[in-house]
Formats: structure tokens, sequence, C-alpha cells
């Protein structure tokens, strides 16, 4: 029996590791992960409508979208190499896949949130300046963390003049209803939920730092540079559906329509959540946005809230330990381990609709 | 023990391999670290201060968790065992309250949450009780069926020598009942952990549970597989010692 074990072992080592042996060649069907949230639904109905299957037939290629109930598990899904492709926001793309090592594409810049992520205290007429002393439940390190530092240092605090106590998304809306909760930062749809109560009072948003926190499509970039089929499928699957869904006639409404029953919310509840979302509905919207320096400044705020909060990992010795390619060959940190990439050239072929 | 230690090294041995093929492929992997990683992140934890609260994270998240998983388990064998034993002895009690905690205990207690919230709070005391419901039902219905399987004999035997109930149930059924209190607690730590985790994983600002799920959000794999050996080992542990107290307090219980 011991005999045999070594044999076994090997046999079990080949059936974990086969799935992620040559990751750079040529493939063609693709595993993409989406989860729900106002800037990601048109990749549903991509797929319902059979817009992406077009797209990836044109290509020759099968595209398998599927979607995960946990955000962050679709992350490190796509980390540990069981997605290709996955969406995500750009801190924690900067977190998870590139600190991890996995070098990354963000392919699209779909949108970024603009009121979507807010702070909330309790008593109408509170102002940002009361927070102070308080216990705010957040779901620590993540976007609501980024978006409370940010509205603490405008008005001059600091984040040990509050207590944060960590609190999943799902019980956010349940913690608020609570007398120990006093303040909350949360993401929409549970910030319209948490605002919908009558002592809620919105004191900051994401509208006051525009363009800091975006959603992304991200690639691994390994499997796009074997495979730019892939990206253009995406890419042209992605601006088709969005010209469809604002398109102002019966087409446009019944696919806003879907999109919301998909995210569990009422056509008007989608539509609020669509008009705090800075959604760039083409190819040349997107691409003033990447190639500005703004990104390149934005980016660097969220790599240094990252470092400060350990995200780079503990043995991270500053913020330039992993370094982030932009559009037009601009850098930020370690030229030697470039992890991170905001690829504009994708949604140039869509803009001037070569793909 | 050498046949007993032949799964974890099997274990200990793919991980080795699997951890260090994938580091082969990508050094900065952190699905499945280098034992050399996970060895200087518990040294960080377990013995440097943390630079921004200025705690020894590892020992201060323990803490947190014994004194919420102890306090919760204290509370639930009070329970179990005042109620358990008055539910088998006494039949009035037994028809009104026994049905009553059979639904209770079948009550998924992490489908309640946002009631326990609103009820609790979100503090301590919320954690501290989402244990006691997932466990002290338990406790309970397994208190009172063992003195249902107490020999007719024994009972009958007392009341011919004019025991009240009082007597009968402190002088017959209680003491045959501690080695069982044990023999349930032992059976409940898995799950009284699971709660625990759960609890901490909701909302909380310490806690063996809260880090797991914190440091998840980065995929810190050279934090969350130290934690989660040393919660095994923290289980096994108490598990342990429940078994050696049963041997050494009621050896007369043991079976040979």
């Amino acid at each position: 029996m011991t005999k045999r074990l070594p044999i076994s072992l090997a046999l079990l080592l080949l059936v974990v590791l086969g799935p992620h042996m040559g990751r750079a060649a040529e493939r063609t069907s693709f595993n993409v992960a989406w989860s729900i949230y106002v800037g990601w639904m048109p990749w549903d109905y991509a797929d319902r409508s059979g817009i992406l299957q077009k797209w990836a037939t044109k290509y020759g290629i099968k595209i398998k979208l599927t979607q995960v109930n946990d955000y962050v598990e679709s992350i490190n899904q796509y980390t540990a190499g069981t997605f290709d492709a996955c969406v995500m926001t750009n801190m924690d793309m900067l977190t998870i896949p590139a600190a991890g090592g996995v070098d990354s594409t963000a392919l699209i810049v779909g949108d970024f949130s603009n009121g979507n992520d807010g702070v909330v205290l309790k008593g109408k007429g509170k102002k940002l300046e009361d927070i102070k002393g308080q216990k705010v439940n957040l779901v620590e390190l993540s976007v609501s963390h980024y978006l409370l530092v940010r509205a603490l240092s405008s008005i001059g605090l600091r984040e040990r003049d509050l207590k944060i106590v960590n609190t999943s998304d799902a019980d956010i809306v349940a913690a608020f209803a609570t007398p120990s909760s006093t303040a909350v930062v949360a993401w929409k749809p549970q910030l319209s939920e948490i605002l919908a109560s009558p002592d809620a009072q919105l004191v900051f948003d994401s509208s006051k730092i525009p363009g800091e926190i975006m959603d992304l499509m991200v690639v691994n970039s390994a499997v796009l540079n074997a495979n730019p089929k892939l990206g253009k499928a995406l890419i042209g699957a992605w601006y088709e559906t969005l010209a469809l869904m604002f398109k102002d006639d019966a087409a446009g409404k019944s696919a806003q329509a879907a999109m919301a029953k998909a995210s569990g919310t009422t056509p008007a509840g989608f539509a609020s959540q669509l008009a705090t979302t800075r959604l760039f509905t083409t190819p040349a919207q997107a691409l003033e946005f990447m190639n500005g320096d703004g990104v390149i400044k934005n980016m660097d705020l969220v790599r240094k809230f990252s470092f400060e909060h350990g995200l780079l990992g503990r043995g991270a010795a500053s913020a330039d330990v992993v370094g982030i390619v932009f559009p037009a060959g601009k850098t930020l940190g370690d030229v030697h381990n470039q992890k991170m990439r905001i690829d504009a050239a994708y949604t140039k072929m869509a803009m001037d609709g070569s793909l | 023990m050498v046949l007993s230690s032949l799964p974890f090294i099997l274990i200990v041995c793919a991980y080795l391999f699997y951890s260090h093929a994938r580091l082969l492929e990508n050094p900065g992997d952190k699905l499945l670290p280098a034992p050399a990683t996970i060895a200087t992140t518990i040294h960080q934890y377990a013995f440097e201060e943390d630079e921004r609260s200025g705690d020894y994270l590892w020992w201060t998240d323990t803490f947190a968790s014994l004194v919420r998983l102890l306090t919760a388990l204290a509370i639930s064998a009070t329970v179990g065992l005042l109620l358990g034993l008055s539910i088998g002895v006494l039949p009035y009690l037994r028809a009104t309250v026994a049905p009553f905690v059979a639904a209770l205990s079948l009550i998924p207690p992490l489908a309640v949450l946002p009631i326990l919230f609103i009820v609790a709070g979100l503090g301590e005391m919320a954690k501290v009780i989402l244990i006691i419901i997932g466990v002290a039902p338990i406790i309970v219905r397994d208190l009172a069926l063992r003195v249902g399987e107490l020999p007719t004999e024994q009972i009958i035997k007392a009341q011919t020598l004019g025991a009240s109930t009082w007597q009968l149930a402190m002088r017959v059924v209680l003491p045959q009942l501690w080695p069982r209190l044990i023999d349930a607690l032992r059976l409940t730590l898995g799950s009284a952990w699971l709660f625990l985790i759960a609890a901490e994983a909701i909302a909380s600002t310490e806690g063996l549970g809260y880090r797991i799920f914190l440091v998840r959000r980065y995929l810190a794999m050279d934090v969350i597989l130290p934690y989660v050996a040393w919660i095994t080992v923290l289980a096994f542990s108490m598990d342990w010692m429940l078994r050696l107290l049963r041997a050494k307090a009621f050896g007369w219980a043991e079976n040979k």
C-alpha cells in the first residue's frame, strides 16, 4: 500500500495542477465571472440576449459567463485561476490578483462610482464632522473603508478618531436598523435601503471623489496576450449592449427592465442606481477617461491606502511593490514587477470600429 | 501512532508539493504560500506589535474568541443541565416545554440573524447569544433523553424508599447526568466554533473568525492557514480536556 503512495500522490497533483498548466496557450473556450452590481448588469444581459455569444462566435471562441454570489470569492477564484476574466473594482484588482502576482489587465473601464457609495449617519441634519468618536459599521478593507478614509481626510480627521466595526455587506442594512449602530458606510443597493429609513442622513458620497472607485472587466494578462480574440469579443459585446440599453426606444427600455429584474430591483430603482454611476456609454468616453492623468492620480491614492492598510502584503516595503502600467506607457511603482495594466488598446479598437 | 499520523503527513506533503509547483509558476502566489512565508506571518502576528493598534493580534484575537466561546458554552451547559434535568424528571414540564425546545433546536440560527441584531444589538451579547441559540437546545434535548434512558428500576426503587421528586432529581438523576453533560458539550463543540466564527464574520473588531474574514479580502492565505490550524488545536485541546475531566471526575461512567 505504502509503495503506491507516491504514485497516487503524483496523480493527485496532476489532477489539481492540470488546469493551470499552459495558461498562456491559445484556447477556444473561456470562463468569465461576474457579480451583481449596477455597472455590471449589462454583462448578464449580453449573455442572456445572445449578444455575447454572437461576438464569441464571430471570433470562433466560446465564453461561459458565470454569476458568483459572493463578490470577493469571485475575485479569489479568478486569482486562483478558475476564471480567465472577472469584474472587480480598481482597488480589489490591485490588492488581490496584482498583489498576488497574477498579471492582470483591465480590458474595460466600465464606470466609476459617482454617488453609489456613501457615508450615512443616524439623525437628520447631521454633518460629516459628527462622525468623530462614533462606531462606524462597514466592510473593512473594502471600497467603503477607502471612502471613509477619504471623507475623514477631507475634514482633517483620521481613522483613530473613530472606531471601525467590520460588518458584512449582507447584514449592513439590518445593522443600521439596530439602536447600537449610528454610522455606516455602504454601497448601493444596500445604501438605498439605508437611506430609505427616516432618520438616515447622507453626509459624504463617492461623487465627491469622482473617478477613484472604478469598475472594471479584468482579464488575466497571459490569457489575453495569447488570445486577443477574447478581448475583442468581450469589448465588442460590452459596447453593443450599452448602445442597446441607452437607446430611447422600446428595446432600450426592455433591456433596462431586464437588468433591473435580474438585480432584484424595479426599473425606477435601477434608474436611480444608474444615476449615481458614471457609466461610459461609448468607447470614446472611456478612452478619454483612461488616457487622462486623473487615472494615475487616483490609482496613486488607492495604492497608498492599500499599502497603509497592509493590503499589499505585510512584507511589502512601500506602495511601489506592485508596478502599474497605464495607457501610453506611463507607470507607477516597481518596473520589474508590473502586475496591473490598464489597457486602452481594445477600447481604441472599439472606438475605431476595427473589431 | 505511526498509522494515525500518516494522513497528516500525507496532507502536509501534498501541500508542500502543490505550493512549490504554484510558486514556481508565480512567485507572488497567495493561494498556497511557502512554509517560510507562513512562519514569518505567524511571527508577525504572534510576537510583534501591530503597527496600527499596538496589539499582538494573534493573542488578542484568541482571547476575544475564547471569552465569547467559553461564556456561551458555560451558559449553554447551565441552561442545558437545568432544563434537561427538569424536562426529564417532571412529566408536566416535559409535556409543555419539550416540543417547544425541539422546535427551537431545529431553527437554523444563522437564518434569524436580523431578528437577533434587533433584539440583542451588534455587540458581544449578540455573538454569545448566537452560539447559545445554536448549542443550548441540543444539550437540553440530549440530557432530557438521557434521563429517559435511566433504568426505570432505579426511579421506582427510589420512590419506593420514599424519595420526593426533588430528592429523586438531586440524588438519583443529577449525579448520572454530569458525565452525559460533558459528552454533550464535546459533541456540540464543533457547532459552537462554527457559530462563533459566523458571529465574528458579521460585525466585530477582533477575534479569530473576524481576522479570517477580514484578510480573506486580499486572499492572505498565509494568515488564514495558520489561524485555521490554531482553531483546530484549540478545539482539539478543549475536547481533550473535557475527556480528561470526564475520566478523572466520573471514572465510574467510563466504558472499560
